[in-house]
């Protein structure tokens, strides 16, 4: 009875959603626009370069987020392991980048990689890059993209949790840094990229990260193999509380994240900020109704769960869509995910840890797909139009987006994993696993039991 | 001498300490352990995947007493135990061969209490 009610409260919201949606007015991209002068003479701006020095710090902070995160939702013997493997990132992605990968992913250029201009930060300086962004510094955009690049790979490591070799982890994820994100954040977001020119809408990464990671991740399940033990123990939490504290970072720098990507302090930030949050909301109440429905109780993991899927949803569309759409696109994307995680991956057998491909990658998809549906030059004007404000080949430019991305990372992900599988061999031993990564990989414990 | 080992609810832990300094027997080890009985605990859900049977908290008390002291520790343990509910535990009564201080190296009877 309780559920039916609900059921029909959340209906007839979506009802009111979609009716307000259809007679939103048009005219707010001129006010947007008004506040965003674009002047020809690149100059910093302080104001601009105050936020995305705030919002680079947001995006880092994510990472550690994401650690907990997934900390909490593997067993006490392997939560040092996912902790090590994220902050592990953060340190080789930071050097990689300001080496080569920056240039690889943003020099500009039409080729598979951007271009070697700009290697060890060369030319790189604090007088804006105009094509980039024209109000802060060209080092400011480097930095806030290297977050980025350190967060998307992060993602990953959910998928083969407690069972990867920590020393095959550090091979695989420099190849993958170097031979997936690089080439497909080229393609996306740099000057000369092929998507870019084909007029593909991703605000802050929908394509580039989440569909990205979330194909990886499911590429290095299906690579590594099932853990070992009971099938049916998907998910064994050790410590809900820590999924939860992971959940509440990444969702502030998420903010960092969506409203940074507009890379000023201006209304199409404030436009980011409401919609990343706004979705957020949604896509936490929906998994919640789900699993009420669906497994008797609300569950505090699956709240969190759809939270996260909300803010993936909403990344690539967080520039382009006004805030009733970001409650549809919220909605949506639970119920989507919630299949992914709790039918498709039971079905299929493949054993994604903690469930990267399914909210990550399909919240991805839809997200980039939404963006196709809901974008709306009246929200930015620099966008585009989606089908639902009359332009169905934006639809079409981001189905070819995700597909690409897909199969490219798919088929490089499974070679490099292959490759390194080879050379030292990805997984630990059975004795090993059964031990911990903690132990066996780390030589340290997180939880004393007597002193 | 008997050693009583009792499992019973976590929240009936003060009830029952209560009643046992009532007899007047002050020594008890206390764990926190996990089990179940006939209830077969309690199905946890993550994400859809359920987890059928799992083990439920409880507390384990061992306590080694002198004979005379036996009957009235298991009547203060039933005492602060005892809802009257599925769950409420069980005690069980062994017979200890021996006993020894540490500090004191005094054993037997005079060790106990």
């Amino acid at each position: 009875m309780k559920k039916s009610v609900l059921v029909l409260m959340l209906l007839l919201s979506l009802l009111f959603v979609v009716c307000a949606f259809a007679s939103e007015p048009e005219k707010k991209g001129e006010e947007v626009l008004a506040q965003n002068p674009i002047s020809p003479q690149p100059k910093v701006d302080t104001g601009d370069t105050a936020w995305l020095l705030v919002s680079s710090a947001l995006v880092l902070l994510m990472t550690p987020g994401l650690a907990f995160f997934y900390g909490g939702m593997v067993g006490k013997k392997n939560v040092l392991g996912i902790l090590m493997q994220c902050f592990t990132i953060m340190c080789i992605i930071s050097i990689q980048w300001i080496l080569f990968g920056y240039s690889l992913s943003f020099a500009p250029g039409k080729g598979f990689f951007g271009a070697l201009d700009w290697i060890g930060l060369k030319g790189v300086g604090l007088e804006p890059y105009k094509d980039y962004a024209a109000t802060i510094p060209h080092q400011l955009f480097t930095v806030f993209q290297l977050m980025f690049a350190i967060i998307t790979p992060a993602l990953i490591i959910g998928a083969f949790a407690e069972r990867m070799k920590f020393s095959a982890f550090v091979v695989f994820i420099i190849l993958w840094s170097i031979f997936v994100y690089d080439p497909v954040c080229h393609w996306v977001w740099g000057i000369g990229g092929w998507l870019k020119e084909m007029g593909a809408l991703d605000f802050a990464g929908g394509t580039v990260v989440h569909i990205n990671a979330g194909i990886a991740a499911l590429v290095s399940a299906i690579v590594i193999g099932k853990r070992r033990g009971d099938a049916h123990k998907a998910i064994l939490p050790h410590n809900l509380p820590f999924t939860i504290l992971g959940t509440a970072l990444l969702w502030f720098g998420w903010f960092g994240f969506n409203a940074g990507s507009a890379l000023s302090a201006n209304g199409l930030a404030v436009n980011a900020f409401v919609v990343t949050n706004t979705a957020a909301a949604a896509a936490g109440l929906m998994w919640a109704v789900l699993d009420w429905i669906f497994n008797e109780k609300p569950t505090v993991l699956g709240t969190a769960t759809g939270s996260v899927a909300g803010l993936v949803a909403i990344t690539p569309a967080a520039g382009y869509v006004s805030a009733l759409s970001a409650i549809v696109i919220g909605f949506s994307v639970s119920i989507f995910c919630f299949i992914a995680v709790t039918v498709i991956k039971p079905r299929f057998g493949y054993d994604d840890a903690l469930d990267v491909f399914g909210v990550h990658c399909i919240g991805g998809i839809w997200g980039a797909i939404a963006t196709g549906l809901f974008a709306s030059k009246g929200i930015n004007p620099d966008g585009a139009n989606g089908l639902f404000f009359g332009n169905p080949k934006q639809l079409y430019v981001q189905v070819v987006a995700v597909a690409v991305t897909i199969v490219y990372s798919f088929i490089v992900s499974f070679i490099i994993l292959k490759v390194v599988d080879i050379f030292m061999k990805i997984r630990v031993t059975d004795k090993e696993e059964t031990m911990g990564l903690d132990l066996t990989q780390h030589h340290e414990n997180a939880y004393t039991i007597i002193e | 001498m008997k050693l009583i080992i009792a499992i019973i609810k976590p929240d009936r832990l003060d009830a029952v300490k209560k009643e046992l300094y009532k007899a007047d027997v002050n020594l008890i080890t206390v764990n926190e352990v996990l089990g179940h009985g006939r209830q077969m605990g309690i199905t946890e859900v993550y994400r859809g995947a359920k987890e059928m049977g799992n083990l439920l908290r409880k507390i384990r008390l061992e306590i080694a007493v002198n004979e005379d002291f036996v009957e009235p520790t298991i009547k203060a343990i039933i005492k602060g135990a005892q809802t009257g509910e599925v769950g409420d535990g069980k005690i069980f009564v062994l017979d200890l061969l021996d006993c020894i201080r540490i500090r004191t190296e005094e054993r037997g009877n005079i060790a106990i209490g």
